[in-house]
């Protein structure tokens, strides 16, 4: 292991560098692929050009990987070609045209490549690595080419960086002011054809589409830029390339593919899981937020609605009374109280009575107002009777903003009286 | 008058069903048109094969009395809100600046006039504020004016919006209103699919009326006849549609080989 870490032997230094640059270029290029939403397509091809690859071979009887890449490449456009054509001319769906596509490329590569280990041929030995791939096995020139063509790929995207991004989120305007949407079309699915070819060695065909999506499905998840989205998966793409070959010599009996979709697999579910607002804990943080919010919002109006009965807005309550006016649990309302009297808005007193402070008959008036509010916009602006308005407002009174609260106000004219009669409470300036 | 627009017996398929049979008019310059119909009517169908985005069974279309190819940088394509997916991770000001993208600059970067013309695009639609948010966090009329605003920043000479009014917001409908206003002001011509035909009595001067077929196209006071809005929102032709049907079944060209209309 340590031999790894040091780099000395020059061989290793040659197969982590190329599989870094594969898995960079893998990745940018796959981003393109998943924007387009094309990421089955990729798969598709992905185990399309082991015919190619296969066929190449028999032809040549060599495994100089220039042939093996022109054979994936011609076996990857021909499957895009069926694929389109399926869905063009038949009443076939796409997930239909992907799917046949898919089996049929990847059972005849299999039947070659079958054929191949028992004709008995010299220098037949390693083809089998192509299905999953084994990073060590690959020889310099293997790297070199494989290499020289995944800095073609990053070249390519960065000089048509703009006209990708627009063939990808709108292809109709692109076409409309006279880009040649064809030709680049043709050129990014080439990329992908040739990306997923240079990873036939290192990775092998039957996982290689995880290093052209994931790397990109990951990043999605942290940015909202496509330049921040491209540099992360390239990061990601980077981290499994080098895994990868480690993988490859710590372990030289694995198969490398499946190694780095082990990697990628937790960066995405890391991804998934921690990502700020799209990740699930964060929505689940927002949810809980919310409910809380609610909760509070919530006692804050029974101590309103109490104290609007007889007047007395700070007066003590207790739970009882409290629980007897709205079904809260026992356990939840008394989690909110310590709550409220933590943000100064309930003081608690002696006799185990909770009022209302100065601060707290404020926010409670807003609550109030704003569910009072909404139910007057309901039945005025939408023709809602006044008996069906509440349930609406009792959730809505806890999303609106102050924006929306002044345009209420606004478009309302300032009411006095909500559909049921009762008074709107103002903040206290206004009121007194 | 200059004609912007001319339409010449167009025929379009979709799925290889005809909808839009033989439609013939003319626009002049300088106007703001409303192609109105019902829904179905090939509202858009049209505007796309304008664009050349659709290809055409029979007939053609010249702007400003040239093909499309030679004039493109003069017209400007504004495409239905919803044909693309608003989640792609870019900012307003990104989408904008592709209004800037040419043919010509090709593997060039834009150049800060670009940028500039750009912002002021932007500005124009009241949406400077806006212009490092990302395209989802935006309300659908904000959208449509980052859309509005992409074309304004190509500085076209003929403008082309499909359905701009769909789902927007009170602010966003007047910021768009006088925006067209000061467009018409500055002898552009502007063509908007329009579905709603209270406002287009209102919003346009010139109107192309449609149902698969053209009813008629002309000034606003002369098309929004009684008669004509019968025809058009009548429903369709019964055995128009039966016919349509037919191509769609068998397959079958709508133009025999000889009688094909050359530009």
């Amino acid at each position: 292991m340590m031999e790894f870490f040091t780099f000395t032997d020059p061989n290793v230094r040659m197969v982590t560098l190329g599989s870094i640059l594969l898995g960079a270029s893998a990745a940018i290029v796959g981003c393109f692929t998943f924007l387009r939403k094309r990421a089955l397509v990729g798969d598709a091809i992905a185990h399309s050009i082991l015919p190619g690859v296969c066929l190449a071979f028999i032809v040549t009887g060599s495994k100089n990987p220039w042939y093996l890449l022109i054979g994936a490449v011609i076996a990857g456009w021909i499957s895009l070609l069926v694929m389109d054509y399926m869905t063009n001319r038949s009443k076939l769906k796409t997930d239909t045209a992907i799917g046949a596509v898919l089996s049929v490329f990847f059972g005849l590569g299999i039947l070659l490549l079958t054929a191949i280990q028992h004709s008995g041929r010299a220098n037949q030995a390693g083809l089998d690595k192509f299905l999953f791939g084994k990073a060590a096995s690959m020889t310099q020139q293997d790297i070199i080419t494989f290499s020289s063509v995944a800095v073609v790929l990053l070249l390519i995207v960065l000089a048509f960086y703009k006209e990708f991004k627009l063939v990808s989120f709108d292809p109709d305007f692109a076409r409309a002011i006279g880009l040649p949407v064809r030709g680049l079309e043709f050129a990014l699915s080439t990329i992908t054809v040739l990306s997923v070819a240079t990873g036939i060695q290192a990775v092998g065909v039957v996982l290689m589409a995880a290093l052209l999506i994931t790397p990109a499905a990951a990043a999605r998840f942290w940015t909202e830029r496509i330049q921040v989205m491209l540099l992360l998966a390239a990061t990601f793409g980077i981290l499994s390339g080098f895994f990868g070959s480690f993988i490859s010599y710590v372990a030289p009996s694995m198969p490398t593919g499946p190694w780095i979709v082990m990697l990628l697999s937790v960066i995405a579910i890391i991804s998934v899981l921690f990502a700020p607002e799209r990740g699930i804990l964060a929505r689940n943080r927002l949810q809980r937020q919310n409910t809380r919010k609610m909760l509070l919002e919530n006692i804050l109006k029974t101590f309103y609605s109490i104290g609007e009965r007889n007047t007395a807005l700070d007066a003590p309550r207790t739970v009882t009374a409290l629980q007897q006016k709205r079904a809260f649990g026992r356990e939840e309302l008394l989690r909110g109280l310590q709550r409220l009297r933590k943000q100064g808005l309930l003081s608690h007193n002696d006799s185990d009575a909770w009022s209302l402070t100065a601060a707290g008959i404020e926010e409670s008036r807003r609550v109030v107002r704003l569910h009072r509010l909404w139910e007057l916009y309901l039945s005025e602006r939408m023709n809602i009777q006044a008996d069906h308005v509440h349930n609406t407002a009792e959730a809505i009174e806890h999303i609106l903003t102050p924006d929306v609260e002044e345009a209420l106000l606004e478009e309302l004219g300032h009411p006095e009286l909500d559909p049921h009669a009762s008074q709107i409470p103002y903040a206290s300036k206004k009121d007194t | 008058m200059k004609t912007a627009i001319e339409v010449h017996n167009l025929t379009v398929s979709y799925h290889r069903r005809p909808v839009l049979w033989d439609i013939d008019f003319s626009i002049p310059e300088g106007k703001l048109v409303g192609v109105v119909g019902p829904n179905g009517s090939g509202k858009t169908t049209l505007l796309k094969s304008i664009m050349d985005l659709v290809s055409h069974d029979s007939g053609y279309v010249k702007l400003f009395e040239q093909p499309l190819e030679k004039v493109r940088s003069r017209i400007s394509y504004v495409p239905q809100r919803e044909s693309v997916d608003w989640d792609f991770p870019i900012s307003v000001e990104q989408v904008v600046r592709m209004g800037r993208y040419r043919k010509g600059n090709l593997l060039r970067r834009l150049t800060s006039h670009d940028k500039d013309l750009a912002r002021q695009a932007l500005q124009k639609v009241g949406m400077e504020a806006f212009a490092d948010r990302q395209i989802s966090q935006l309300s659908g009329g904000q959208q449509q004016r980052v859309f509005i605003a992409r074309s304004l920043a190509q500085e076209a000479d003929l403008y082309l919006m499909d359905e701009p009014f769909a789902g927007v917001d009170a602010a966003s409908e007047d910021a768009i209103l006088k925006l067209l206003q000061e467009m018409k002001q500055a002898g552009k011509t502007v063509v908007i699919v329009h579905h709603d035909l209270q406002t287009a009595r209102e919003f346009f001067d010139w109107i192309v009326l449609l149902n698969t077929r053209l009813i008629g196209a002309g000034p606003m006071e002369n098309i929004f006849t009684e008669e004509y809005l019968k025809q058009a929102y009548g429903g369709q032709l019964t055995i128009l549609s039966k016919v349509a049907d037919l191509v769609k079944e068998r397959d079958f060209p709508i133009r025999e080989k000889q009688y094909r209309d050359k530009l």
